[in-house]
């Protein structure tokens, strides 16, 4: 697939009504609504948990395999289902985008693509070019997601 | 995975890069002229990280809300906000 096809894709940002904007949308919603009627784990950190996996989840969904980052991301939480374990050390590996348990003093000294290669999903097996290009797409949708989640917390917060 | 890196053009690399340059929020404030490479890779990930920390501060929101959600009009309001913006 060209890259300019894969701009009329997720990425056009003139594109409000997009289709992947929208199946974002209802994807979160229905796993929002699934969460609030669950009786299963209903402490607040449980459905904390819950929420930021669906976020992540219907970003993922609604790229689907178009993307190395959807992609990857879509086997990462494939695997934590199957893992189904309540124990953090076992769900390290698989860990979602954006939650480092460990502080990297070391930063300033790796290369800053590195330190990319390993918040964006899929990032380390990249070459500098698809890097840029996963990058810029991911970028795009993560802050659409925030958009959306802010979007329900101002519906419901009247 | 081959490497096409030879393949691909200095133009169209700056292409790449001005594209991811468009999204980050600081660089909009800049004047003329691109940031180095290095700069832009460093504010990609902050604007990443910054964005991952949102994704869990609402969903912590939305985890203490989500008992007050009435369905029907969360979802049309939502789709109505997600037309304006």
């Amino acid at each position: 697939m060209e890259s300019k096809s894969s701009d009329e894709n997720c990425n056009n940002p003139n594109s409000e009504l997009h289709p992947s904007k929208l199946m974002m949308a209802s994807h979160f919603l229905r796993a929002l609504f699934r969460i609030q009627h669950t009786t299963t784990d209903s402490s607040f950190a449980g459905r904390s948990r819950k929420i930021r996996r669906a976020a992540y989840a219907s970003m993922a969904y609604s790229v689907g395999t178009k993307r190395s980052w959807s992609s990857a991301l879509l086997r990462k939480l494939r695997s934590r289902s199957r893992l189904r374990s309540p124990n953090p050390r076992r769900a390290k590996y698989a860990a979602l985008p954006g939650k480092p348990r460990v502080a990297r003093p070391q930063q300033r000294e790796m290369d800053q693509a590195q330190v990319l290669r390993e918040l964006v999903p899929g990032g380390t097996s990249m070459d500098d070019c698809r890097l840029l290009e996963e990058t810029t797409d991911f970028v795009r949708c993560l802050s659409t997601q925030v958009r959306l989640m802010q979007a329900v917390v101002d519906s419901v917060s009247i | 995975m081959s490497s096409r890196r030879s393949r691909i053009s200095e133009e169209e690399i700056n292409e790449l890069i001005s594209k991811l340059q468009s999204l980050l929020p600081e660089t909009r404030r800049r004047g003329a002229g691109r940031a180095s490479a290095a700069k832009l890779l460093q504010e990609t990930c902050n604007y990443i990280r910054s964005l991952s920390r949102e994704v869990d501060d609402l969903s912590d929101r939305l985890s203490a809300l989500v008992e007050t959600m009435d369905n029907n009009s969360a979802e049309a309001e939502i789709v109505r906000s997600l037309l304006r913006s």
